[in-house]
C-alpha cells in the first residue's frame, strides 16, 4: 500500500538475513528441539528433571482456527502427561481491537510442572552476556503478546472441568507467584504460563545458540491495558466516511484521500517500525506539524503545534505574550539572534566596557 | 486473617527483629525497606543508640548534608551526652549552625579528629575522601536506594558490617552519561547500592518496616498497591483516627469543591480542560494557589491520633509539589500574589522524606504534549502522593489518559538486569484511575 | 532540547537550510585523519563485507571479503586492515614530548611528580555514522583475543599476525569514544549535528546523505528537497542513488546485485578447485577473478559515495575555527593515547571481555566530570551555547552598574566587593548561590547577596536532573531586567586592596554561570585487588568469574 501511495517504506529484508535467521532457527530446534529443550531447562527450570527426550507433537491442521484447536489440545494433553514437550510453531488466537488475530510464536515449551514458557528465537547475537537493548524490548513486547494469549487458552483449559481460572482481574502481586504456589485442588487448575520467557540468540561470533531468560511482567502488564482500551477496530470503521476502500489497487488519489480519512500521530520514531511512515511523514511535514521534526520538541511549546506558528510567535508577529511558551520563545529568539550577531560582548572570556 | 492487624504491635515486631539481627546476627549487612512515613529516622537513631551502647564504633553515611544535620540533632535529642561526629567537607558553612549548639558534637573536616567518638556522621561523598584508618565496626547507610552502586563501592572498605535502610520506592539514583555498557553486571556502578550488595550478598537478611504512620488509611493501600506490590504495607491509622475540617463551608467554586472531596476522602483530583500547556502552565499554577489559599481561608483543622484537640491547619502543615523547579518557581510567584509565601513549595527531589497535613500537587503529566521516561519515573509520583497525612489534591489537565495511551512503553531491555515493577506507566494509570473517582471539574 | 535548538531547527525548515547550533568548532581534527568506511553482511553479528579506509581522500583502499561467510577471506582482510590502521597509529607514536604526571610513590604513599613522555599528536579516526563506531567496538572485541600461530602454535585457526593488536586499539578507540568531548574515534554524523540543526529529526539526522543535504544544499534546491532524495532516490534497477552509509547495506543491494555476484563468485571457486588440469585452471581462474572484481566494484560503488561524503562534511567543519578549550580536551585524547601505548609495549594482555567493579566505577566517574567539563567548556567558548544556557537559568550576562567595594571581618581583611549586574536573564539564583564568571581564562567566583530594589533571594537553589532547566518568566524582573548583587570573593590578591583588572567596574559587560567552570577530582576508588564484599570481593576469587582474557572458543560455525 505504501508503494501505491508513492512513499514506498525503506523495509524489506536482505535475503542474507532471512536465509540466516532461518539456517539458524532451524539448527536450535533440531534434535527434537533437544538444545532448546536444554536451554530452558537450564535458564529457567533448573530443578526439574533435565530433559532427556523431549516430544514435539505434530500441530499441523487445516486452517488457523484448526491449528488453534489442535495447538490448545496439544497443550493440554502435555500438561497433563507432565513431561518436557516442545511445540514448535503453535498457532493462539487473542481479540485485538474486536477482531480475532492468529499468533504464532517460535514455540512454547511444556515443563514437566505443566508450566508453559515462550520461546523467542532471534537472530542478532548475544556478545558476552548482552545484546542490542531495543531488539531484546521488541521480543520482550512480542512476547507478552504470546503470553496473553497463551493464558487465554489456560484459562479455558482451567476452566473446563470446574472453573477456577480467572486470568483477568488478578492483581499483580498474583501473577508473578512462581508455579510453586499452584493450588493443589480437585478440579484442575489454570495451567501456570510464565511471566520468563527465553530469548535464543547466536553467541558471541558464532552460530551456536545461547539464551537469557527475560522477565515480560512489564510489557505484559503494558500489553494487557494497551488490549484492553485499544480502539475497536468497528469504532474507526464506524468513523469512516461510507464507501472507503484501502485496495492498493485503486489510483493514487483515491487510496490517499482513503488512507487520510484515518486519524494518525505521526512521529519520527514511526519511521522505523511502521510501513506508512513514509507517507504518513510527507503528510505531517505538508502541515509544518512541529512533530515532524521529533516529540520532544512539542514539551516547551504549550499549545503552538506548527512550524509557522511558533515561528511567528518568536518573532513577535503572533501569539499572546503573557502565555510562558510564548514568552520563553521570544527570549529564546532575542538570546540567538544576539549570540550569532556576535552583539554585545557577553563572552565570558571577552568582558569590556559596553561604551 | 483472624486476628486484628495491630501496627503498634507489628511495626515493633519488626523494629525487634532489625535490631537483633543488626547487633546479634552473623551477617555482614542487614537491609530493611522502608516505605513513606513507616518511622525510619526513628530506627536509625534507635540502631546508633543501641549499637553505641554495646561499645561498637559506627560511622553513619547519609546521602546529603542536610540528611547528616538532621541525624546529629536527632541523636542529640535522644542522648545529649552521646559523644558524635561530624566530619564535613572543607567549603564554605559546610553544616548547620544548630550543630553549633550541641556541646557533644564535635565538627571536623578531617576524620582523625574525630577518632575514638561512639557516632561519627558524614556524607558518602565525604567518606568517599577517607583513607588510611582502621576500618569501623559497624556502619549505618541511610537512603541507602539513593545510593549509587559506585558510592557504595569507594566507602565499604571503612565498615566491617552495616545496617542498609532507605525507601525502594523513591527516586532511583542517576547518573549524567550513559552506563547502559555495564547494564546487567551485578556491580553496575549507576545502580543502586543495595542492587549491588543483595547481587554479590543474596543471603543477607531483608526486613520491612510494615506500618506507614505517616499515611492515613484513606492513601495507605493505593500508594502500596501502586508502588510497593512486593512489599505491601498498611496505615498504622485507621478511617476514623483522622479527620479534616473546615469552619468556613464551601462557596461552591472548584478549589472549595476538591477541598471537600479531598476533607472527606483523601483524595481531591481539580481539572483543568484538556489542553497542552508549557510547563509553566499558567491556569494550572493558579489553580494550585487558589487551593491553597483556600485552605487556608476556610480554617481549616485536623484531628489525629497525635493529640485529643484539633490542631489549626497552618501553611507550615501545608506544602506543594512539582515535578521542576520552574514550576515550583512559578507558583511561589502565584503564592505571593495571593499574600500566602510561607507555604513550602518544591520539587519531588526536594520534598523526599518530608511530612505535611496536606499537599497540593501539580501532576507531572499535566498539560505535557508528550510523556518521557522522566515524567513517567515511578518514584516521582510516589514521592508527591505520599508526603501527607490527611489528604493530598492533585490539580492537572484532562486527556492524561490519553496522553498514557499515545505513548505506550516502548523501553528497551537489557539483558540480565532486574525488572523495576511495576513501571511509571503502570502506576501512573492506577493513580489516575483512583483519583478519578475523585474529581472535580474546575470551574463548572 | 532547549528552546534555542528547537528554534534553529524550525528556522532550518523555514529557510531550507540547516541553522547554526554553534559559532566555533567544538571538537578538534586533525590534520591528517584515517577515514574508515565500512560495510557488513546482514544478519551476521558484524562479518565484514568490505571498507573504504585511508588517510588520503582521493586514493581511498578498497578492502573487500568477497564471500563473507569464509574464515580465510576475513581473516585476510582483517590482516589487509592491520596493514593500513597499524602505520598509521605508530606513525603518532613516536614523536614525544616530555610531560610530567602525578603519581603515588609506591613506598612513601605520597603523590610525587613523575616525567612521562606524552605524544605529541594522536591519530584520529573518523567513521560515517554512530553505527560505524559500534562495528569498530564489535570488530575490536573479535580480534582482540584472537591467538597466532607464533603466540600459539597449537591454536587450530591462528590469526595472521598484528591481527590482535589492531583489536586492541580499536577496542581502545571505541571505548575512548565513549568519554564526552573526546575525539579520537568520531562519528561524523555526530559531530555535524552537534554544530548544525536541520529541518529534520534527530533520527533522520544519522543519515549522513541526508543531513549533508541540510546544511550543504545544491544551489538550485532546498535542504528539504535534496534530503529526501538522498533518503530514497532509487536508480532505474531499484538502488538508491546515495546508499547508507553502513555498515548496514540496503536489502534490495543485497537481494539484486550482492547475492548473485557472491553465487557468481562461489561457482568460480568451487569449479577453480574442480579444475583438472592447468589449461582449465587457468580459465577457471580467470573467471574466479572476474567474479572477484565485480565484487570489488559492487562494494566500491556502496562506499564510495559514503566516503566522499566523509570528506565533504569534514571540510565543512574545518570551516569553523576551533573552540578554544577543544584543544585542551585533545591533549586529554594524546594522554589517552599514550597510556595506551605505553600498556602495549608493556605487554599487557588484551582489554577483558568485562570491566570489573573498581574499573566501571573509575570509568563512570570520568565520564561523568568529562560531561561536565564539556558542557562548561562549550559554554565558555561559545556564546550561542552560553545564550541555552542562559535560558535555561543557568547563567546570566549583563552590565554592571554599581561597584562598592566591601571587606571581609577577621584580623587581616581581604577584598568582597559588592558589584550590581543588570540583566534580562532570570538566572536560577538561590540564596548564597554561588556564581563563576571566567578572568583570564580562570574562574573568580562570587555569591549571590540579593536582588537590588527586592527583599527577597529569588527562589531555591537545587534539584538536579532534569528538574532543572526551563525558562521561566516573572520572579524580580520588569522591563529594566533584574538587578543582581554579587560579592566577589577571590582571584583578587592577596593585599587588601584588589589587583587592578580582577574586579568588574561600572560599565563592563560580564557573564557569571552557575556552574563550575573547572571539575574537581572524584576520591580515589580503592584498588581492584582491594574491591569489598559488597562488590564480590577481588576479582578473579570465584568460580563464576569466567576467563576474561582468553580466546574465544573457534568453531566451525564462526561468522567472524
Amino acid at each position: 500500500m505504501a508503494s501505491a501511495l508513492g512513499s514506498p517504506s525503506a523495509f524489506g529484508q536482505s535475503q542474507f538475513a532471512f536465509m540466516r535467521g532461518n539456517a539458524f532457527e532451524a539448527r536450535v530446534k533440531a534434535d527434537g528441539g533437544a538444545e532448546l529443550l536444554r536451554l530452558v531447562h537450564e535458564k529457567l527450570d533448573a530443578r526439574a528433571e533435565p530433559p532427556t527426550s523431549g516430544v514435539v507433537p505434530d500441530l499441523s491442521a487445516v486452517g488457523p482456527e484448526g491449528r488453534t484447536a489442535r495447538t490448545a489440545l496439544a497443550l493440554r494433553e502435555a500438561t497433563a502427561a507432565g513431561v518436557w514437550t516442545l511445540l514448535d510453531h503453535p498457532l493462539l488466537a487473542l481479540e485485538v481491537a474486536g477482531s480475532p488475530a492468529f499468533l504464532e510464536p517460535d514455540a512454547v515449551v511444556v515443563h514437566p510442572d505443566g508450566s508453559w514458557t515462550v520461546v523467542e528465537i532471534k537472530s542478532f547475537p548475544m556478545l558476552d552476556g548482552s545484546a542490542d537493548a531495543a531488539k531484546v524490548g521488541a521480543a520482550a513486547r512480542q512476547s507478552a503478546v504470546y503470553v496473553l494469549a497463551l493464558e487465554r487458552v489456560a484459562a479455558r483449559l482451567g476452566a473446563e472441568p470446574e472453573g477456577r481460572a480467572g486470568a483477568e482481574g488478578r492483581s499483580a502481586k498474583e501473577d508473578s507467584a512462581e508455579p510453586e504456589g499452584r493450588h493443589a485442588q480437585d478440579s484442575a487448575p489454570a495451567p501456570k504460563v510464565r511471566h520468563t520467557v527465553l530469548l535464543v540468540c547466536p553467541k558471541d561470533f558464532s552460530n551456536l545458540p545461547t539464551a537469557s531468560a527475560v522477565d515480560i511482567r512489564k510489557q505484559r502488564s503494558v500489553t494487557r491495558r494497551q488490549l484492553d482500551r485499544l480502539t475497536r477496530i468497528e469504532d474507526i470503521a464506524d468513523a469512516l466516511p461510507e464507501g472507503t476502500c484501502f485496495s492498493p489497487d485503486l489510483p493514487t488519489p483515491d487510496l490517499t484521500v482513503a488512507v487520510e480519512s484515518v486519524p494518525a500521530t505521526y512521529a519520527p520514531e514511526c519511521l522505523s517500525a511502521c510501513e506508512l511512515a513514509f507517507h504518513c511523514r510527507d503528510r505531517s511535514r505538508a502541515e509544518g506539524a512541529v512533530t515532524s521534526l521529533g516529540r520532544s520538541l512539542r514539551a516547551e511549546l504549550g499549545g503552538l503545534t506548527t512550524v509557522a506558528d511558533v515561528l511567528s510567535a518568536s518573532r513577535g508577529e503572533s501569539g499572546d505574550p503573557t502565555d510562558p511558551a510564548v514568552a520563553a520563545l521570544r527570549r529564546a529568539a532575542e538570546l540567538r539572534a544576539e549570540a550569532l550577531s556576535g552583539g554585545p560582548a557577553l563572552h565570558p572570556e571577552a568582558s569590556g566596557h559596553a561604551t | 486473617m483472624t486476628t486484628v492487624f495491630d501496627p503498634g504491635a507489628e511495626a515493633a515486631r519488626a523494629t525487634d527483629a532489625i535490631l537483633c539481627d543488626t547487633l546479634h546476627g552473623t551477617h555482614r549487612g542487614v537491609v530493611v525497606d522502608s516505605p513513606p512515613g513507616a518511622g525510619k529516622s526513628t530506627l536509625v537513631v534507635r540502631a546508633a543508640l543501641e549499637l553505641a551502647d554495646a561499645g561498637r564504633p559506627l560511622m553513619v553515611i547519609a546521602q546529603t548534608n542536610a540528611q547528616v544535620d538532621d541525624l546529629v540533632l536527632r541523636l542529640a535529642e535522644k542522648n545529649p551526652e552521646l559523644p558524635v561526629g561530624r566530619l564535613h567537607s572543607s567549603d564554605a558553612d559546610p553544616y548547620d549552625k544548630a550543630l553549633d549548639d550541641l556541646p557533644n558534637v564535635r565538627k571536623s573536616a578531617k576524620a582523625g579528629d574525630l577518632a575514638g567518638l561512639d557516632v561519627v556522621i558524614s556524607t558518602a561523598a565525604k567518606w568517599a575522601h577517607v583513607k588510611g584508618v582502621e576500618p569501623w565496626r559497624h556502619a549505618i547507610v541511610d537512603e541507602a536506594y539513593q545510593m549509587r552502586s559506585d558510592a557504595l563501592l569507594a566507602v565499604a572498605g571503612l565498615f566491617e558490617r552495616a545496617l542498609f535502610v532507605g525507601d525502594p520506592g523513591q527516586l532511583d539514583p542517576f547518573a549524567i552519561v550513559g552506563s547502559e555498557q555495564w547494564a546487567g553486571l551485578s556491580y553496575d556502578p549507576s545502580a543502586s547500592a543495595v542492587t549491588t550488595l543483595l547481587a554479590h550478598n543474596p543471603e543477607l537478611p531483608q526486613h520491612r518496616l510494615p506500618v506507614s504512620w505517616r499515611l492515613p488509611a484513606s492513601a495507605a493501600p493505593l500508594v502500596s498497591d501502586a508502588f510497593y506490590p512486593f512489599t505491601p504495607f498498611r496505615s498504622g491509622t485507621g478511617h476514623g483516627d483522622r479527620r479534616l475540617t473546615f469552619a468556613v463551608a464551601s462557596d461552591g467554586s472548584g478549589p472549595d469543591r476538591v477541598i471537600d472531596e479531598a476533607a472527606e476522602s483523601g483524595w481531591g483530583l481539580l481539572e483543568l480542560p484538556a489542553r497542552h500547556t508549557p510547563r509553566t502552565d499558567p491556569e494550572a499554577i493558579r489553580a494550585l494557589a487558589q487551593v491553597v489559599r483556600r485552605l487556608l481561608d476556610r480554617g481549616g483543622a485536623a484531628t489525629s491520633e497525635r493529640a485529643p484537640d484539633p490542631a489549626p491547619l497552618t501553611a507550615d502543615r501545608i506544602a506543594v509539589g512539582t515535578a521542576h523547579r520552574d514550576q515550583a518557581a512559578a507558583v511561589r510567584s502565584a503564592l505571593a500574589e495571593l499574600g500566602v509565601p510561607e507555604v513550602t513549595v518544591d520539587t519531588a527531589n526536594r520534598l523526599q522524606g518530608r511530612e505535611y497535613d496536606v499537599t497540593v500537587v501539580l501532576h507531572p503529566l499535566s498539560g505535557r504534549p508528550d510523556a518521557t521516561a522522566f515524567h513517567l519515573e515511578t518514584g516521582r509520583l510516589c514521592v508527591l502522593a505520599s508526603r501527607h497525612r490527611h489528604a493530598c489534591i492533585v490539580v492537572c489537565r484532562a486527556g492524561v489518559t490519553d496522553l498514557l495511551d499515545d505513548h505506550p512503553s516502548t523501553e528497551p531491555v537489557q539483558l540480565g538486569v532486574t525488572v523495576k515493577f511495576p513501571d511509571g506507566w503502570e502506576a501512573n494509570h492506577a493513580v489516575l484511575s483512583h483519583l478519578s473517582e475523585h474529581r472535580v471539574a474546575w470551574g463548572s | 532540547m532547549s528552546l534555542i535548538t528547537t528554534l534553529a531547527r524550525l528556522e532550518a525548515v523555514d529557510t531550507g537550510r540547516a541553522q547554526p547550533l554553534a559559532t566555533v568548532r567544538h571538537r578538534h581534527l586533525s590534520d591528517r585523519p584515517l577515514v574508515f568506511v565500512p560495510l557488513t553482511t546482514a544478519g551476521e553479528a558484524g562479518a565484514p563485507l568490505g571498507a573504504l579506509v585511508g588517510t588520503d581522500r582521493d586514493a581511498p583502499r578498497l578492502l573487500v571479503v568477497p564471500q563473507p561467510r569464509d574464515r580465510d577471506l576475513r581473516f585476510a582482510f582483517l590482516a589487509e586492515l592491520a596493514d593500513v590502521v597499524l602505520p598509521y597509529i605508530d606513525s603518532y607514536a613516536e614523536d614525544v614530548e616530555a610531560a610530567e604526571r602525578n603519581e603515588t610513590d609506591p613506598e612513601t604513599g605520597k603523590r610525587v611528580k613523575v616525567e612521562v613522555e606524552l605524544c605529541a599528536d594522536a591519530p584520529q579516526l573518523i567513521v560515517p555514522s554512530r553505527a560505524g563506531i559500534d562495528f569498530v567496538r564489535l570488530l575490536g572485541r573479535s580480534m582482540r583475543f584472537r591467538r597466532t600461530a607464533e603466540q600459539d602454535p597449537e591454536t587450530p585457526h591462528p590469526a595472521p599476525p598484528r591481527v590482535p593488536l589492531l583489536g586492541r586499539w580499536l577496542t581502545h578507540y571505541g571505548e575512548r569514544a565513549r568519554v564526552p568531548g573526546s575525539s579520537l574515534l568520531l562519528a561524523l554524523t555526530d559531530v555535524l549535528s552537534r554544530h548544525w540543526a536541520t529541518g529534520q529529526s534527530s533520527l533522520e539526522d544519522q543519515h549522513l546523505g541526508a543531513l549533508l543535504a541540510w546544511i550543504d544544499p545544491p544551489d538550485d534546491e532546498s535542504g528539504a528537497e535534496a534530503a529526501l532524495r538522498a533518503e530514497l532516490q532509487r536508480d532505474a534497477k531499484g538502488q538508491l542513488v546515495c546508499p547508507p552509509a553502513g555498515p548496514a547495506t540496503d536489502p534490495a543491494f543485497d537481494n539484486k546485485l550482492l547475492a548473485p555476484a557472491i553465487e557468481r563468485y562461489d561457482r568460480a571457486r568451487t569449479a577453480l578447485a574442480a579444475a583438472e588440469d592447468g589449461i582449465e585452471a587457468d580459465d577457471r581462474l580467470g573467471e574466479l577473478t572476474a567474479a572477484e572484481r565485480q565484487i570489488r566494484d559492487l562494494v566500491a560503488s556502496r562506499t564510495r559515495p559514503t566516503w566522499d561524503a566523509v570528506w565533504r562534511g569534514l571540510d565543512l567543519l574545518r570551516a569553523l575555527p576551533e573552540g578554544a578549550h577543544a584543544t585542551d580536551r585533545w591533549t586529554r585524547d594524546r594522554w589517552s593515547f599514550t597510556g595506551h601505548r605505553d600498556r602495549v609495549l608493556a605487554g599487557e594482555p588484551p582489554q577483558p571481555r568485562r570491566d570489573d567493579a573498581v574499573t566501571a566505577a573509575n570509568k563512570l566517574a570520568t565520564r561523568e566530570r568529562e560531561q561536565a567539563r564539556l558542557e562548561a567548556q562549550e559554554a565558555l567558548d561559545d556564546p550561542l551555547v552560553m545564550a541555552g544556557r542562559r535560558l535555561a537559568g543557568e547563567a546570566f550576562a549583563g552590565e554592571v552598574t554599581d561597584v562598592v567595594m566591601a571587606y571581609s571581618e577577621g584580623k587581616r581583611p581581604s577584598p568582597r566587593p559588592l558589584v550590581t549586574v543588570r540583566t534580562d536573564d532570570r538566572p536560577h539564583l538561590g540564596e548564597r548561590a554561588k556564581v563563576y564568571r571566567s578572568l583570564g581564562g580562570k574562574p573568580q567566583a562570587a555569591e549571590f547577596v540579593g536582588y537590588e530594589g527586592n527583599g527577597g533571594n529569588g527562589e531555591e537553589q537545587g534539584g538536579y536532573g532534569e528538574e532543572h532547566g526551563g525558562y521561566q518568566s516573572g520572579g524580580a524582573l520588569d522591563d529594566n531586567g533584574a538587578l543582581v548583587v554579587l560579592r566577589v570573593v577571590d582571584k583578587m590578591g592577596r593585599g587588601k586592596e584588589p589587583e587592578t583588572g580582577s574586579v568588574p567596574e561600572k560599565g563592563d559587560l560580564v557573564c557569571f554561570t552557575l556552574f563550575e567552570h573547572e571539575q574537581r577530582g572524584g576520591a580515589k576508588l580503592p584498588d581492584p585487588e582491594e574491591t569489598p564484599w559488597t562488590h564480590g570481593g577481588p576479582p578473579g576469587e570465584t568460580e563464576a568469574t569466567p576467563q576474561l582474557h582468553a580466546p574465544d572458543a573457534v568453531t566451525e560455525e564462526d561468522v567472524l
